[in-house]
């Protein structure tokens, strides 16, 4: 027979131990999720986009507009913020005529990468196109800290 | 059997003290922070009313500069403890004003009403965002004293208790 107290404290872990998952869960986020399979790092892209040999990736910025226009990736195009229905369809149109086997990068940087919420959904949309060589830019904290300050390339305004 | 029992107690409780803290202190991520003396950059720009704020007349005042924006998810968490903030020492003269990042000013009055915020939120843009060093991540914070001067910078979510005692030492 179970006595009184060891149900109150038994009541108590389950609560703690909710309250650890929806921390967990919540702190994950949709970005944290994608495969490392479909991720590209800062290093990489840069030898990719400074290679003389080798295709060169269309790039979009799927975040903000106002932190793109004070500094993004040279030749990168805005269609965010992919969390809107708009910037989806925006990002869906800017594609549609193109190969499905085209190197995309998608990358945001509006905050930690464990918190970004466009990222996924641009991954998710392209993939569901059919496009097959998408990758995703792996910003651990933002765009800020993780290509600006290493001097990697860098373009402002529209 | 006594003695059982208030062990049993006892690492019921620290279950749920951990479970608490790891529920609410953990998703505040503390980033970086930064300490600079320059005066702020002097700034107007329009509120969610149309009205336009400038920062200057505020002097005098303790500032709480928050860059943010609705689909930041570390900014929605950070926003309810600025609340609280604005509350607890609006009387002593803190005065928060949120810098929106958004691209447009519709989901941030949606948010302004639903989050119930309770200081000005201006629309920011890319200009305001290089006169304050560039804001290329957010949320980013600056405290701002009564003299004008920066005194803080958060990169990041901020420990709430830590951005306290920032504006406390300048109140």
């Amino acid at each position: 027979m179970i006595s009184k107290w060891t149900g109150k404290i038994a009541l108590a872990v389950v609560i703690s131990a909710l309250s650890a998952a929806i921390f967990l869960t919540q702190a994950l986020g949709q970005a944290t999720s994608l495969p490392s399979s479909h991720l590209i790092n800062p290093e990489e892209l840069v030898k990719v986009l400074q290679a003389t040999k080798g295709e060169k990736p269309l790039m979009f910025q799927v975040g903000s507009y106002v932190l793109y226009a004070q500094a993004h990736i040279p030749g990168s195009d805005y269609v965010g913020p992919v969390t809107s229905e708009l910037g989806l369809q925006q990002l869906r149109r800017r594609v549609e005529s193109l190969p499905r086997t085209k190197f995309i990068v998608l990358y945001c940087g509006c905050c930690p990468w464990s918190h970004c919420p466009n990222v996924k959904p641009a991954d998710d949309a392209l993939r569901a196109m059919g496009f097959t060589n998408v990758k995703v830019l792996y910003l651990a904290n933002n765009f800020g800290a993780d290509w600006v300050e290493k001097g990697y390339p860098v373009a402002k305004g529209q | 059997m006594a003695s059982r029992r208030r062990i049993l107690i006892g690492a019921g409780l620290l279950f749920v003290a951990v479970g608490v803290y790891v529920g609410f202190r953990g998703r505040i991520v503390t980033g970086p922070t930064a300490k600079q003396h320059s005066v702020a950059p002097d700034f107007s720009l329009p509120q969610l009313n149309g009205q336009s704020l400038q920062l200057s007349t505020y002097r005098g005042k303790v500032v709480l500069l928050d860059f943010w924006a609705t689909w930041c998810t570390p900014c929605r968490e950070e926003i309810p403890h600025l609340v609280e903030l604005q509350n607890k020492y609006h009387d002593q003269g803190l005065q928060i004003i949120g810098v929106s990042m958004d691209d447009s000013p519709d989901p941030v009055r949606e948010f302004y009403q639903r989050f119930q915020m309770n200081y000005p939120v201006v629309m920011g843009n890319a200009e305001i965002g290089e006169l304050y060093g560039g804001v290329l991540g957010l949320p980013i914070a600056f405290v701002i004293g009564r003299d004008g001067r920066i005194s803080v910078k958060h990169i990041g979510a901020a420990d709430v208790s830590v951005l306290e005692q920032d504006i406390k030492a300048l109140l």
